[in-house]
């Protein structure tokens, strides 16, 4: 039994929590709203009277429920070591079961589900949005011109001409491989930043790494699961589950910590009970490797094909990449590697960004608030240009840079240390 | 609650300001306290301004309605639990730091900031705010100051009530009194500061705080030691006080305690120590913290501590240091329901205090790790048990009987630094005895004739 097949399941984790209030600290909505039902603390209680029989499935319920950025700072900071992502993710997913869900998260949900349609509905998308977005200025950005239920405020990134993984074969050779591996590109970086995806491909390339890139991917369901659509997201597991565990590679590379925590945690964690997949998606998810992790720790960050790169980079760690999946050094590595770049760490570095996926869609204003406080730590570091490991954290950082008058480029890590290589190159050829 | 009041909250303080769904009822009826019953109010109202808060204390007044004034809830007698029901008046949007004065040394503060961002403001002038509760980095100025709280620096550095120097008050008729100020020596009438600080929102809503800031020690050395002997910790600490070393941080944990330490965060405690003292000396003269450290060095070896260990790093420092961080973590995490005691003795029983805890759990089959201020005899009984377990539960409340009884038999007292509130006012008298608890109680009704102010606490119901 799951935490998706009952709510009843979380009891345990309910009874963890001693209410102490260190949650409170480190809430990014919390500290926005200082209302006892925006943190933790408070809304384990409100689960625990669901439960108990003392609330019913309120609108109150599922308003406050919401409320949570999954960001996992609590998570870090409990003492007694409550899991309570898994309990929102629970309490969500028996919401929906309950209340239904929402109609325009339905209609979107029922795309990305149906992998096939969804990448036609984003290649159509490209072509189609200069009528549904205007192109904004400052970045590269638009904004919704027409209302689809969403914020109109927010700034889209534009879609890729042509998504990443139609670009790729789906196997890239090299000629003497010293590693194999598969590489899930996530939505993000496969409809909206295929240029950091066609980068880290050369990086890969250039330290013969052969790596597949199954066609058959589509969206890991996390933003599915942040909305209680649990159902669809078991779905989504077990084809990826099959997906990956057909492949003959050591590891398989993320480039987002919410698509890799998907894998690592959440797929082994809703599949445990099932005799076909427990074991099966245990082992795809032993495989499963952030990008920066894979170059510092398995391939080595070979400082000779480093050039330089006079710049000045901060780097904002992602919720799910850093708590998530534990990657928090290799990125600052990489990058304090790179000659001539000055690395400035920005304060509360790991603080959300306030993206959290869609919440930044359905809670605009919220998401911005919490957004101040990333983009003062970036202003206050005085750097050049922005890096991260996540397309999610990317989005709002841009939409943050348009909002708040500040103009710097956000990239991957993995954007930085091609350029780096790239670098490298033209050093090489003037010299010669 | 009349529907017609919500309307009167509603038009003073805004509809964002008043709440009143069922959901923010039970978000509002607990606060850390463990093992007690939750009280549902029946609205939460924010206010921004003492303007506000005047107004809604106007409001209670005239219909006789509870007022229960809350910080960030992290009190561990229930303070914040809105018994009669009533209004909740949440003080989080009274936050701002209204001045540091570096040249008085003072700052003043509005209730709802976190004691954490004072001592932020005050790092900017070399300058800080002793009292460090383990909530340091949640709990509010307000709630500090009502509950006078303590913390890890109390031996040397004392209580909340050492530093705050005057207050702003709503009493419970609406109208404003200023108590103390910003003048070190200060003998006008009644020390009412001292009256309100530790009051527990009983006695009126404090609206403003003049706080004392002292300037930043500038050297500190720490240092981890084992005992396998109780007898021989409790000599060390008193021998260390007795040579008049009085160290920032004594700090003890039990055999219990170590044991769930080392089993949660495996950092290299033996498990079948009796004691583990963290002492921390700390000071502006580099010469007179090292001539400290060397003399407390030598009592716990002359004591027969079984090893020493000195952090020689800020990284040595923040890994004993941790050690010590860790012990309420851990226990927390071996059962469900966690019980944090604070009675409290002079410091030179705290060898037997120790000892009739042990004997207590011993007695009624309870699992109970004690930890810490060893220096200035606040010991933390922390209780592992199970509320849903009916038949342990009673045995639980019997050894907590006892481990109040012990205390005050020891000329200690029932709580250090977590305050009354409803959960421990039912041993007051025990302490107080009758005419004790009458002066009290005189008091409170002097200025609270209609009982508006947190009623059910501190005074027991029956
Ligand atoms: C894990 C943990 C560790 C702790 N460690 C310590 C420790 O080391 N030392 C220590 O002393 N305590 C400790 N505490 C207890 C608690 O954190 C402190 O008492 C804290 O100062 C309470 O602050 P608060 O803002 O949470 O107050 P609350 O809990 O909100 O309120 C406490 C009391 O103050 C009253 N009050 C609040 N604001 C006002 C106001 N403006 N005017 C009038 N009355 C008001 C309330 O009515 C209530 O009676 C700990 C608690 C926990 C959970």
């Amino acid at each position: 039994m799951t935490v998706y097949d009952s709510i009843d399941e979380v009891r345990d984790e309910l009874l963890k929590c001693m209410k102490c209030g260190n949650c409170m600290e480190v809430c990014p909505v919390y500290i926005e709203t200082k209302k006892e039902g925006s943190v933790a603390r408070g809304k384990i209680r409100l689960i625990d009277a669901l439960l108990n029989g003392d609330l019913d499935y309120t609108e109150g319920l599922e308003e406050r429920i919401g409320l949570c950025l999954t960001c996992m700072a609590c998570v870090a900071k409990c003492p007694c070591g409550v899991k309570v992502d898994k309990i929102i993710f629970g309490a969500r997913a028996a919401i929906v079961k309950n209340r239904g869900l929402h109609p325009v998260k339905k209609a979107i949900f029922s795309v990305v589900k149906r992998p096939k349609l969804f990448n036609l509905g984003m290649i159509a998308g490209s072509k189609l949005q200069g009528l549904a977005f205007k192109k904004h200025v400052s970045v590269t950005g638009a904004h919704p011109r027409f209302p689809f239920g969403l914020d109109m405020r927010r700034i889209i990134p534009p879609l890729a001409a042509k998504p990443l993984r139609s670009q790729l074969p789906e196997v890239i050779k090299v000629p003497n491989p010293v590693k194999k591996a598969a590489f899930f590109t996530g939505c993000s970086m496969n409809f909206l930043y295929a240029d950091a995806g066609l980068a880290l491909v050369e990086v890969l390339k250039k330290n013969n790494v052969e790596l597949t890139v199954p066609k058959e991917q589509h969206c890991c369901g996390m933003p599915l699961l942040a909305h209680g659509d649990a159902e669809t997201v078991l779905q989504m597991a077990k084809s990826h589950v099959d997906i990956f565990s057909k492949l003959d590679v050591e590891h398989i590379i993320t480039v987002c910590g919410s698509g890799g925590t998907m894998f690592q945690h959440h797929y082994v964690d809703m599949l445990k009970d099932d005799p076909e997949y427990a074991e099966k998606a245990r082992r795809v998810a032993d495989k499963i490797i952030d990008i920066s992790d894979y170059i510092v720790t398995v391939i080595g960050l070979d400082e000779s094909k480093l050039g330089t790169l006079n710049m000045t980079v901060t780097y904002h760690d992602p919720c799910h990449l850093n708590r998530g999946m534990g990657v928090k050094d290799s990125p600052r590595i990489i990058l304090k590697k790179i000659p001539g770049l000055k690395f400035v760490e920005m304060k509360n570095a790991d603080r959300c960004c306030g993206s959290a996926g869609s919440f930044s869609l359905t809670h605009y204003d919220l998401s911005m608030d919490i957004h101040r406080h990333k983009s003062d730590a970036i202003k206050a570091t005085e750097a050049d240009a922005v890096t991260t490991g996540c397309g999610s954290c990317i989005m709002q950082l841009a939409d943050g840079m348009n909002r708040f008058n500040m103009n710097l480029p956000v990239y991957y890590t993995i954007q930085i240390l091609a350029k780096s290589y790239e670098a490298k190159e033209m050093e090489k050829k003037q010299k010669s | 609650m009349d529907k017609n009041l919500i309307n009167e909250l509603v038009s003073l303080l805004g509809k964002d300001n008043v709440l009143t769904s069922k959901e923010d009822k039970i978000n509002y009826s607990y606060d850390a306290t463990p093992d007690v019953q939750r009280y549902e109010p029946d609205v939460i109202v924010t206010p921004a301004s003492k303007e506000d808060v005047i107004r809604l204390v106007k409001i209670a007044a005239k219909h006789k309605i509870p007022l229960v004034t809350r910080g960030a809830g992290t009190n561990l007698s229930g303070g914040t639990i809105p018994v009669d029901g009533g209004i909740v008046l949440s003080m989080l949007n009274l936050d701002r730091i209204i001045e540091v004065d570096s040249a008085n040394l003072t700052a003043t503060v509005e209730p709802g900031l976190v004691i954490q961002r004072l001592n932020e403001a005050a790092a900017a002038y070399g300058l800080i705010y002793p009292p460090d509760p383990g909530t340091v980095t949640t709990a509010t100025m307000g709630g500090s100051v009502s509950e006078c709280s303590g913390g890890l620096r109390g031996l040397k550095y004392g209580v909340t009530k050492d530093y705050v120097m005057g207050l702003e008050i709503v009493m419970p008729d609406g109208e404003v009194i200023h108590t103390g100020g910003k003048t070190v020596k200060n003998v006008s009438g009644y020390d009412l500061t001292k009256l309100f600080t530790g009051s527990e929102g009983t006695l009126g809503i404090i609206t403003e705080i003049i706080v004392k800031l002292i300037p930043a020690p500038k050297f500190r050395r720490s240092m981890l030691v084992i005992f396998d002997n109780l007898d021989n910790a409790g000599k060390t600490i008193a021998d260390i006080i007795s040579n008049k070393v009085i160290p920032a941080t004594l700090e003890i944990m039990d055999n219990v305690t170590i044991r769930t330490v080392e089993n949660y965060s495996k950092i290299g405690l033996p498990v079948d120590a009796e004691a583990v003292l963290v002492i921390e000396v700390d000071g502006s003269i580099e010469n007179v913290v090292l001539n400290e450290f060397e003399t407390v060095k030598s009592i716990c070896t002359g004591n027969g501590a079984v090893s020493v260990k000195l952090a020689e790093s800020d990284a040595d420092r923040d890994a004993i240091f941790a050690a010590r961080r860790a012990a309420l973590p851990a226990l927390a995490q071996v059962k469900p329901t966690t019980i944090l005691e604070d009675a409290t003795v002079p410091r030179s029983r705290i060898p037997e205090m120790l000892k009739a805890i042990k004997t207590i759990g011993e007695k009624y089959k309870i699992r109970i790790g004690t930890f810490g201020h060893a220096g200035d005899g606040n010991l933390h009984p922390t209780i592992l048990t199970d509320e849903s377990d009916k038949e342990e539960m009673e045995r639980v409340h019997k050894a907590i009987d006892e481990i109040f009884s012990t205390a005050i038999n020891l000329g200690g007292t029932l709580s250090g630094e977590h305050g009354i509130g409803m959960a421990k006012s039912k041993y007051m008298e025990m302490q107080f005895g009758k005419s004790g608890m009458d002066v009290m109680k005189k008091i409170k009704q002097a200025l609270d004739p209609d009982n508006i102010m947190n009623p059910g606490k501190v005074f027991w119901r029956g």
